[in-house]
């Protein structure tokens, strides 16, 4: 996550302004099959391999709904809290395109499978925000054109075009926000959460480098604390989380800039150029699209009946946005923290060796720390590991008990890692606790000291950076097992600070 | 013919009096003798049937019995067949071949029938004359100089010409039941969602259906038996079970209610064909039916309502006619352009027409005046047969106002669009509804008789009662019987008579 903690401040003429922001995401859905086929539904297939008369819109041929992409996207819909109406259907949506087969897509118009619903998420700086959800519907995708004959793969300058069908077809949710974003930073914190809960849902896989996550944002100022909407720009052309952000922020700045110098924002649609990092109009068409919605007379309305819902919502299992909320709220875990463990799968062992070391922030210091470290090292998931959440909960407590030191207990981790066991019996049988008894350790401090005259010297002179060298030997000395923090406290003690 | 019938036929494969290969040589025998004159098939091709007709031998050689063995079956050219050409009778497909194959057409192929070729329709089955065809000219064979009605006029005529037994056609607003009135044979058009319409190549979605023409009731029934039923590939067909008409087929009509329409009124027919549907009405009841008087109060605003929500649903599925995958191409200076110099080389008037008034009703601010009304009116024409239905059995009225007309006697759009006035209340609430011959007349300009045909109507997915009701029909007046086409000339020099 790449957000700044907080929104950098509009302003326009010495007015502080506002950024209204609403997104529309298209998202990929995760399905055996095509939206109305039989045919495969992956990504990077040979062109035009992945194709039937359906999918390809021959004359004749006749669209069968896919029943799991549409529980899919009521299951998208339940994550967060929206209705499901009873009554559902598809549309057509009519204009020419080349890589769209029948000339219409199949789409959502009036009544989409999913109405409301609300997204929470947190800013880096600990504030929770929320962005209503309008809708999300479902439609297929279109086939891929290919430019062919340029030197970018552009189309001007292009000698012909290919079009690719294997994505036409394939299920896809577009998923639309209501104008609640108020800063490049929630945009992408509100995608990341959407991205998060689809996700664990199995809806998708959520990637925008393969185009499984497409979005497009519709950005505007006003002046803050005014509800009116100012003239919005649709951007389009993003390709990553962080694209999104630059790409807003952009587009921000130039509003304000526009509105600075006295001129008007035009409402329009304007691409995102990466390389330049800025955005510009795209090639206006020729005329207002007229899509020419109306019911496809293919498809029979999709009815839901209260049962049905009631099954896919007990089926939705345990959704990321309230672990986070638990990780913030309960643990009170940084932001940071509780994303790091709910994206990278640890959020359930985390939460099962904090429940039994009650120990939230030391238990979490150990996951994303030392058992992190070894799961990279090794291949080897975290909860795959012989370290099991007891295992790990008792080494906090160790730890926290004073009865070994870190250096151990990253040591004993290592061998938990592979060996697995019980860390409390290793240390009773190894005698591997530390030692915290101020006289044996007041005898090692009394060595050292006479060990290390030159070094003595040094610290009553004021060089007080060479404690830690003197820790480190009463460390040695004790063979790893002194309690560190009463070794420093000994010393100084001896040395005429402190207590002395 | 030999046969009397396509279950006679195919019972004489099945006990090996006769081969398919030797009904498939005949056949092709009837087509190169007669349809020089009639034009019902726009491609036929002798290696194609013969092909399937050893098949059939060969299934049947192993010991299979097969409901059509070996009959021969006309095909509407709107209706895939894997590997033959496919047109919908418009020169924007010229040229195509249907890489896969009808349901419904496979599950004949699948019951023995051997597809005999394709024939000839109203472009993308627009029309009611077969006059809008851009591929070919289809000729009635009661009279040369008459059209063969349309849609589906090429299996019409390729039945009435006995050059095949039986066909398939596709009805939207009466493109079964106005050729087969016609064309003197019997059509019928299947409740929405009976039969598969996966392949079909659409004009109206929610209106077309396949279904069969015979020269009997009882052949009818036997195709669209084997023709109906769920189809896992097309979400409109229905999954209810499809009860045979064929097991027990009555004598007479005792019992049955007859609704008469009441805003039909006979008087606004020529005497001739009026005294004929009245004898037909009359017929009804010396079969032992009771007549009532139904009243269909919306009925009068079907063609009105059928002229929005057809074209609103063509305009959508033949938009993915633009020159880019398949089919013609005109190329242009640009993706645009080349869309444009296609669909205008592509498509003839009528389409055009229909496009244009369906893109329109479909339109940004004409939606609810337009496409919602017409809905709405649909919804109201459904509820006064349900009604009507409370009454009485079945409905039964004139198929068609008049027998065949000659060609280009309906050059007003407005005045062909009237043709279907009594088809397609019944096709936009979806139900069953025939049309069997039922009388003829003779006007002076004619060569000879020409016949009428009786549509009757039953409740929603009461094709089983229908069917028994038509056989009884059939039977016990032998209309069809009365006269037979004449002899046909070898072919008919120039263009349209």
């Amino acid at each position: 996550m790449t957000a700044t903690a907080s929104a950098p401040a509009l302003e326009v003429g010495g007015v502080a302004y506002e950024a209204v922001i609403g997104i529309e995401c298209h998202v990929e859905l995760r399905t055996e099959t095509k939206m109305f086929c039989g045919c495969r539904n992956v990504f990077g297939a040979e062109p035009n391999t992945n194709v039937c008369p359906v999918c390809l819109g021959l004359p004749g041929a006749l669209p069968v709904p896919n029943r799991l992409a549409i529980e899919l996207v009521v299951k998208a819909g339940l994550a967060f809290g929206a209705e499901i109406p009873a009554f559902s259907k598809f549309d057509r949506k009519n204009y020419f395109y080349p890589d769209m087969p029948k000339n219409y897509q199949i789409s959502q118009y009036d009544v989409p499978f999913t109405l409301g619903g609300l997204v929470s998420f947190w800013l880096p700086d600990g504030t929770q925000r929320q962005v209503r959800l309008t809708r999300i519907h479902l439609e297929e995708d279109t086939g891929k054109s290919l430019h062919a004959g340029s030197s970018d793969g552009r189309i001007a300058g292009s000698t012909h075009s290919l079009v690719d069908f294997n994505r036409a077809g394939v299920p896809l949710m577009e998923c639309v926000s209501e104008p609640d974003i108020r800063s490049a930073a929630e945009a992408v914190a509100y995608l990341g959460a959407l991205k998060r809960t689809f996700v664990a849902l199995g809806v998708s896989d959520v990637k925008m480098e393969e185009g499984s996550l497409r979005c497009d944002a519709n950005v505007s100022i006003r002046p803050a604390g005014t509800s009116a909407l100012g003239t919005k720009t649709e951007i389009k052309n993003m390709n990553s989380f962080r694209s999104v952000e630059r790409a807003i922020e952009s587009e921000l700045a130039r509003q304000v800039e526009i509105l600075a110098s006295g001129g008007r924002i035009v409402q329009e649609t304007r691409g995102w150029d990466e390389a330049e990092g800025a955005t510009h109009p795209m090639r206006s068409k020729e005329q207002a699209h007229d899509y020419r919605y109306f019911p496809d007379p293919d498809l029979v309305p999709v009815e839901y009946a209260a049962r049905d819902v009631a099954r896919l919502r007990a089926a939705l299992g345990p959704l990321p946005q309230a672990r986070l909320d638990r990780l913030i709220l309960r643990d009170r875990l940084s932001v940071a923290a509780a994303h790091q463990l709910v994206d990278g799968g640890l959020a359930a062992y985390y939460e099962e060796a904090a429940a039994h070391s009650g120990k939230p922030q030391a238990t979490v210091n150990f996951v994303l720390g030392d058992l992190s470290r070894l799961a990279n090292e090794t291949g080897v998931a975290v909860a795959a590991s012989g370290v099991s959440p007891q295992a790990l909960a008792e080494l906090v407590a160790l730890t926290d008990a004073g009865t070994i030191n870190s250096k151990t207990a990253k040591e004993l981790l290592v061998r938990l890692w592979s060996e697995g066991g019980s860390p409390g019996a290793i240390v009773e049988a190894e005698g591997l606790g530390q030692v915290s008894d101020a006289g044996a350790i007041d005898a090692i401090v009394a060595a050292v000291l006479e060990a290390n005259p030159k070094t003595v010297a040094d610290f009553r002179a004021g060089k007080s950076k060479v404690m830690g060298f003197l820790v480190g030997q009463v460390m040695k000395q004790s063979r790893g097992k002194a309690n560190p923090s009463l070794a420093e406290e000994r010393l100084r003690a001896r040395l005429g600070e402190g207590a002395g | 013919m030999a046969a009397p019938s396509a279950r006679e036929l195919a019972r004489a494969v099945n006990v090996r009096e006769r081969s398919a290969g030797e009904l498939a040589e005949e056949a092709l025998a009837r087509v190169a003798e007669r349809d020089g004159a009639v034009g019902a098939f726009l491609w036929s091709s002798p290696e194609n049937v013969r092909e399937h007709a050893r098949r059939v031998d060969a299934r049947v050689a192993a010991g299979e019995s097969l409901p059509l063995a070996g009959v021969p079956l006309a095909v509407k050219d709107n209706m895939c067949l894997s590997g033959t050409p496919t047109t919908c009778a418009s020169k924007i497909l010229a040229g195509w071949v249907a890489p896969y194959t009808a349901t419904a057409v496979q599950r004949l192929l699948d019951a023995g029938a051997v597809p005999l070729g394709k024939t000839n329709l109203d472009e993308f089955a627009m029309g009611s004359s077969c006059e809008n065809s851009a591929l070919g000219v289809t000729r009635n064979p009661w009279d040369l100089g008459r059209v063969p009605g349309g849609s589906s006029g090429g299996s019409a005529a390729a039945v009435a010409s006995g050059q095949t037994l039986v066909g398939l056609g596709s009805d939207t607003g009466g493109s079964i039941r106005e050729p087969a009135a016609f064309c003197g044979v019997v059509g019928f058009k299947p409740s929405y969602g009976r039969v598969s319409r996966y392949g079909l190549i659409a004009f109206a979605s929610s209106l077309d259906q396949i279904g069969p023409f015979a020269t009997n009731v009882a052949d009818a029934a036997l195709l669209y038996e084997l023709m109906a039923g769920k189809d896992p590939r097309d979400s409109t067909s229905v999954d209810r079970p499809v009860e045979s008409a064929l097991a027990e087929l009555p004598e007479d009509l005792r019992g049955v209610r007859v609704g008469i329409v009441r805003e039909f009124d006979l008087a606004k027919l020529e005497p001739d064909v009026r005294a004929v549907y009245e004898r037909a009405y009359r017929d009804l009841e010396h079969l032992g039916a009771e007549l009532v008087e139904v009243a269909l109060p919306s009925a009068e605003h079907g063609v009105a309502t059928y002229y929005l929500i057809a074209p609103a649903e063509c305009s959508s599925n033949l938009a993915r006619f633009d020159g880019m995958r398949y089919g013609l191409r005109v190329e242009a200076a640009d993706v645009g352009a080349t869309y444009e110099a296609t669909r205008a080389a592509g498509f003839g008037d009528e389409v055009k027409r229909r496009i244009l008034i369906g893109t329109h009703a479909l339109s940004s601010g004409y939606y609810d005046a337009y496409y919602v009304r017409a809905q709405k009116a649909r919804t109201l024409i459904a509820a006064d047969f349900a009604k009507a239905f409370e009454r009485c059995d079945l409905i039964a009225n004139p198929a068609a106002s008049s027998p065949a007309f000659a060609f280009n006697a309906k050059a007003d759009p407005v005045s062909m669009y009237l043709m279907d006035y009594y088809t397609i209340p019944m096709s936009l609430a979806g139900l069953p509804s025939l049309s069997v011959p039922c009388g003829y007349v003779q006007p002076a300009e004619a060569a000879g008789p020409l016949p009428l045909g009786l549509e009757l109507t039953a409740p929603l997915f009461a094709e089983r009662g229908l069917l028994a009701a038509a056989h009884a029909y059939e039977r016990g007046t032998q209309r069809a019987r009365e006269h037979a086409p004449p002899p046909l000339p070898a072919a008919v020099p120039g263009g349209r008579a």
